[in-house]
């Protein structure tokens, strides 16, 4: 009898509890197909503009009256004149994102090795550094950048680009890896050393394996920042054939009449192989950024 | 001699393997020797050389270009100048807050529970998925007056005329500029955050809510004082992002309309390469060192004496 009021209380309160909740739910739901609208109204701007068969860019329609995927037949076959070096360019693309990806993680984990593991005399003034640069904007210093190129007799080359993304992709790596180096027990290197290894086994043997996971989530890191990025490469590259896919899309406003539909195809072509990469690699990466999360 | 010591680093006892695990500052350690020290060194070289060859010498560099004292008095009477530093600020103190406080609100959104939520989050990160590039130049065609999405959608279904949102106003433009780089930065912020309240451990809030702390309570008593540090250091580092952002202004104003919303990273740029004055371009990201150097030094020591992770 004495436990009633106690079972009561919340049997009587459960519907208005529950109505609570469906509102809730449908509050949350409203909020996120507004989310949803927002985040894809571009993305849909993109699409829908890349669909508009040709010249029918100028109309008022929301979504194309006869979508057509001619725009994009006309970017894979390079079919206008603005277009002629599109898998060369696309090639640049690659080469820029793949050399940068894997001098970055090369200059960054021997760095981090020798500071985390060998734990080398002020290895702490590298990671200084290299937290600083990361703080440093890239558009900051591209003016001074373009010139120094010129002086290394880089200009209008590729590698040019690849030492810029890498320079700025490099401290983000050295931080990620000097972080996640630490939950790698240093009894193992000392094991290997006393067995008889040497830095470089250690290093490819047991360093880099163990890393793994770090090493995925700054890969695709320094590939997003290299897919990314716009001023360095407009600024170094000019000639057509050396030219990767951003500045030769951004080159299409400079004209008088730029073809809206050839160009957002070619943006959608570009956008690809990095939202396939980041989905693939989004559980490592978010860890990347996030390990360690909140110690404060 | 040499022997001795190896055997010495060899030995580890208990008490040095408890050492070992703290954090690097505390540990004292004999140096590297011989060949050991050599490899050290090596591996180390090609990190700072990219950072001679690429950082160092272009900041000294930077620093030589703009040492002009004339130049800052000629880019202080240049009313772009001062119309720039204007949206700069407004660009700065707008955009990041708005952004973060967007992040912050939208990760505990994300916290619920439910498979359309998840669902959500994945649609929800594509911005940040999709290069820079062709998302801007896609929302400066959106927005363009006569044939862009944004107006048909104003005519079709509302029966309104819009404006030409990047062609007739400064502020309309700005404004533009500020929501494309929330919409392209606050996913990244928001995952941060999102990540940063899943550490937060689940007993934290079961004892809160013994204590009879729900809703609003729950946030200011245990969520918002254990994500402080982690969201003063966000903001921070959007503070030096968004400062160095070229990408929105550039492809959705471009600049315009008649040069009225630039920032100083664009400016900077198109001093240095349209105008062909590299000495005012530089003289122009200069000027940002004194909002700049208080931030890093603020940011840098929070980031040494926690272990927050970027």
């Amino acid at each position: 009898v004495s436990a009633e009021p106690m079972d009561g209380g919340p049997v009587r309160r459960r519907p208005n509890y529950r109505l609570r909740r469906n509102l809730a739910e449908a509050a949350a739901l409203a909020f996120g197909l507004v989310l949803v609208v927002w985040t894809l109204t571009p993305i849909y701007n993109m699409v829908a503009v890349s669909l508009e068969p040709h010249g029918d860019v100028f109309t008022s329609d929301i979504w194309p009256a006869k979508p057509s995927l001619e725009s994009f037949w006309i970017v894979v076959t390079e079919g206008h004149w603005y277009l002629e070096y599109f898998w060369g360019q696309f090639g640049n693309s690659l080469y820029v994102g793949g050399a940068t990806v894997f001098l970055t993680l090369a200059i960054g984990s021997l760095a981090s090795f020798a500071i985390g593991r060998m734990r080398i005399r002020y290895g702490w003034l590298v990671s200084s550094t290299a937290l600083l640069t990361y703080v440093i904007p890239a558009s900051f210093l591209a003016i001074p950048f373009y010139r120094i190129m010129n002086i290394y007799g880089l200009s209008n080359n590729l590698w040019a680009v690849i030492a810029a993304e890498v320079t700025f992709a490099t401290p983000y790596a050295i931080f990620i890896f000097q972080q996640y180096g630490v939950s790698i027990p240093i009894e193992l290197d000392e094991a290997a050393r006393i067995d008889g290894a040497s830095p470089t086994q250690v290093y490819f043997r047991i360093y880099l394996p163990l890393m793994a996971p770090a090493l995925v989530a700054v890969g695709t890191y320094a590939l997003l920042l290299a897919w990314n990025e716009y001023l360095y490469q407009f600024l170094l590259l000019s000639s057509k054939q050396s030219m990767t896919v951003p500045v030769a899309l951004a080159q299409f406003l400079n004209s008088d009449e730029a073809p809206w539909n050839y160009m957002m195809a070619t943006a959608i072509v570009y956008a690809l192989p990095p939202v396939a990469i980041y989905y693939a690699f989004r559980r490592r990466m978010t860890a990347g950024l996030t390990m360690g999360g909140v110690k404060g | 001699m040499a022997d001795a010591q190896a055997l010495r680093t060899a030995e580890v006892s208990p008490l040095q393997v408890a050492s070992l695990s703290r954090p690097r500052r505390r540990v004292r350690r004999l140096g590297l020797q011989g060949s050991e020290l050599t490899w050290a060194i090596a591996f180390v070289i090609p990190y700072a050389a990219v950072f001679l060859a690429f950082v160092a010498y272009p900041v000294v560099y930077g620093l030589w270009l703009g040492r002009d004292p004339a130049l800052y008095a000629e880019l202080m009477s240049e009313p772009i100048y001062q119309r720039t530093v204007v949206n700069t600020a407004l660009y700065i103190v707008i955009g990041v807050n708005l952004k973060m406080f967007g992040a912050l609100l939208l990760s505990g959104f994300f916290m619920r529970r439910g498979w359309w939520v998840k669902g959500l989050l994945l649609i929800y990160v594509l911005p940040w998925a999709v290069p820079a590039l062709p998302s801007f130049m896609s929302i400066h065609w959106m927005l363009n007056g006569q044939w862009g999405l944004f107006n048909n959608v104003l005519w079709n279904v509302f029966g309104v005329d819009g404006p030409g949102w990047l062609e007739t106003s400064r502020w309309l433009a700005l404004g533009s500029v500020i929501a494309s780089h929330i919409w392209k930065w606050m996913p990244f912020w928001t995952v941060i955050l999102l990540a940063g309240r899943m550490a937060i451990p689940q007993e934290l809030y079961e004892a809160a809510e013994m204590d009879g702390a729900t809703g609003l309570k729950r946030f200011a008593h245990v969520t918002f004082p254990l994500l402080a540090n982690l969201y003063l250091i966000c903001t921070l580092l959007s503070t030096l992002f968004t400062l160095g952002d070229f990408n929105s202004v550039y492809f959705v104003s471009g600049g315009g309309p008649a040069l009225s919303t630039h920032v100083l990273a664009t400016l900077g740029i198109r001093n240095a390469f349209e105008i062909a004055r590299p000495d005012l371009g530089v003289a122009v990201v200069m000027s940002a060192l004194p909002l700049m150097i208080p931030v890093v030094i603020l940011l840098m020591r929070k980031l040494h004496t926690t272990e927050v992770q970027l």
